[in-house]
């Protein structure tokens, strides 16, 4: 029973995403093809890491109100630094993936709530994203552009690149043996430490992915737009841990799937495109995307529900 | 005085007044009536948010309410558009702000209790609703509030702005119930042990289910007011009250592992929230220092607070 359970928790994020796109190919046969994937699902790519590195902070129980205002900063960046003087722009991007485990081993180690730190920390990334960029600009780096924009053959781009994200997050977090322990420390940190492991690094590591993927989603969002401004992703903050939800994860103890987060992030860009073909009036798009969280959430209460009847 | 300095408000209060005197060392005391009287007057608005956004926090772990920005624009645009600008109406556009404030926290609740959605979900999503709301109704619409609202908002009585009166009142409401009456002992035992206070007869959901209906009207009657005083309603004004809520919280003092509130930490830290930034603005520093220091200033407050309450 256990084992269905579990299937089930991935099957519901799968689920959801295949009716919206069934839905979306209805309402629109043609986005039913490779140039259509691809405009549906391109600027999923960035929510995507942004949502991964939103779970990598909510594996260890903690929230990051931060994840926005962070990815601005590393497209602002990469947009800047990179293109201009690329050792120098890997070194800033370097250290901030630095500052971002720094971040979790401080918090960790003086037992701050990690919900404010990060909403302090929000003002700090914003501000240095307005200082490195103060109005909208900036250029791709040429090399970042052509593999965002690249057509491989048969499956777009997009979905090359979310399979990959979520094939490297899977591997990373699900299947190695740090991912577990890290998944440990938001199970029950106490007794990670009581085995032996050092939790601050632990924890110093989780938050150093999360930066590790705010840059990727960065980067990745620069070479869609081609140009950045401070404000360019201050939206992925809730998009991402909604994403997060979407796909199976929790709150607590540490219960995250990478996977499902990447369907939920695809799941949250699809249903903004599908509202757009509905032709609802763009007042209520929002709205809407909200309305489409609050379903899928219910649906997955119903699945649990049914699952802790049986078992 | 070591009584006056375990408080832990009294750290948000000494930083609102430091940022107050680094202000006033720089223009050589000139304006400081008028800075405090700007402090009060935007400090009001962040303080109402912030004793909603307090109960909910001091429900315990995983309590937020996300939902306050999207609450507020629709309240003010609603009660505008309610009232019209037609002198006489200003009693049913606060009835109808509050009405909105009820509904709001009724349909969060209804998420968090049928649902079983963690609140901070719920009401994220709820917001998406709301806001939705807030832009149908309010497409293109200019509505100015009736006169008398207007100067009610911007006026001021014994020197201190109105709606810093307001803000006042509602605290020493919120002090009376949280620290006086039975509700706020329940309130207190739900956030420290939910299953305990349980256990010992608090009616627990009814305890949650009127906090949420409390912060979602103070946000309505914050996005009232907050519309009468800038004469409109916006439908990007409830946006920094997000983060300015729950900072103002955590620099009063309240623990935001939930159990435990305090009311005048609330007002420190929205003074402080609006004198920090006036400072670094009258110092000369763009937007992008300013924005670094604010973060730093309030993360350095967080850790101040947190490491005296570790040792006492």
């Amino acid at each position: 029973m256990r084992r269905l359970f579990s299937r089930y928790r991935i099957l519901l994020p799968v689920v959801s995403l295949a009716l919206l796109l069934v839905a979306t190919f209805y309402m629109q046969p043609r986005t039913m093809s490779y140039f259509g994937v691809n405009l549906l699902f391109n600027l999923a790519v960035p929510i995507a890491l942004a949502t991964v590195a939103q779970m990598c902070i909510m594996m260890v129980e903690d929230i990051d109100l931060s994840v926005g205002a962070f990815v601005s900063l590393t497209a602002c960046v990469t947009a800047t630094l990179l293109n201009d003087q690329p050792v120098l722009g890997v070194g800033v991007l370097a250290c901030l993936v630095a500052a971002y485990a720094v971040m979790g081993a401080v918090i960790h180690r003086l037992e701050l709530p990690a919900i404010v730190v990060t909403l302090g920390m929000s003002f700090v990334w914003g501000g240095l994203a307005l200082f490195i960029l103060p109005t909208p600009g900036g250029a791709s780096p040429g090399w970042l552009r052509s593999m965002m924009t690249s057509t491989p053959p048969m499956v777009p781009m997009a979905v090359v690149a979310s399979v990959v994200i979520a094939t490297v997050a899977h591997l990373l977090v699900v299947r190695s043996g740090i991912g577990t322990v890290l998944r440990g420390v938001g199970g029950n940190a106490r007794s990670v430490a009581r085995a032996g492991w050092p939790v601050i690094r632990l924890k110093a590591l989780a938050y150093g992915l999360a930066g590790l993927f705010g840059v990727l989603a960065g980067m990745a969002l620069v070479g869609l737009t081609t140009s950045a401004d401070a404000n360019i992703a201050l939206r992925y903050t809730l998009l991402s841990i909604a994403g997060v939800i979407l796909g199976g994860g929790e709150f607590t103890g540490g219960k995250v799937s990478p996977v499902g987060a990447v369907i939920g992030a695809l799941t949250l860009t699809l249903a903004a495109s599908f509202l757009s073909f509905l032709r609802l009036s763009p007042d209520w798009q929002i709205g809407a995307q909200g309305g489409i969280l609050i379903i899928v959430l219910m649906a997955r209460l119903l699945f649990t529900r049914r699952n802790t009847r049986d078992g | 005085m070591t009584t006056l300095f375990s408080r832990p408000w009294i750290w948000s209060w000494l930083a609102a007044g430091g940022a107050f005197m680094l202000t006033m060392l720089l223009t050589e005391g000139r304006g400081a009536g008028e800075l405090a009287y700007a402090a009060l007057s935007f400090g009001a608005f962040a303080a109402i948010v912030g004793l909603g956004q307090m109960m909910v926090i001091t429900l315990g772990p995983g309590n937020v309410d996300l939902s306050i920005p999207a609450v507020m624009t629709l309240s003010g645009t609603l009660a505008l558009k309610a009232m019209g600008s037609v002198p006489g109406a200003e009693y049913w556009g606060l009835g109808v702000a509050v009405a909105v404030g009820l509904g709001a926290g009724g349909a969060n609740f209804a998420l968090i209790y049928l649902l079983r959605l963690p609140p901070i979900i719920a009401t994220l999503a709820a917001s998406l609703v709301y806001q939705s709301v807030a832009i149908w109704s309010n497409r293109g619409l200019r509505i100015r509030p009736p006169e008398a609202l207007a100067d009610f908002a911007t006026g001021r009585a014994f020197g201190i702005p109105n709606v810093a009166l307001v803000g006042l009142m509602l605290a020493v409401v919120v002090w009376v119930v949280l620290e006086r009456s039975i509700w706020g002992r329940w309130l207190l035992a739900t956030g420290q042990n939910m299953r305990a206070a349980r256990l010992a007869g608090v009616p627990v959901q009814i305890v949650r289910a009127v906090t949420y209906l409390t912060v979602s009207v103070l946000a309505a009657v914050a996005g009232y007011l907050l519309a009468s005083f800038s004469g409109g309603a916006s439908l990007n004004m409830g946006q920094e009250y997000l983060l300015m809520s729950i900072a103002v919280v955590v620099i009063g003092g309240t623990s935001i592992a939930g159990g435990n509130s305090n009311v005048p930490g609330v007002w420190g830290g929205a003074l402080f929230m609006f004198l920090v930034v006036s400072m670094l603005n009258s110092y000369g520093f763009g937007a992008g220092v300013r924005l670094v220091l604010t973060g730093s200033i309030i993360i350095g407050i967080v850790i101040v607070a947190s490491t005296r309450r570790a040792r006492p």
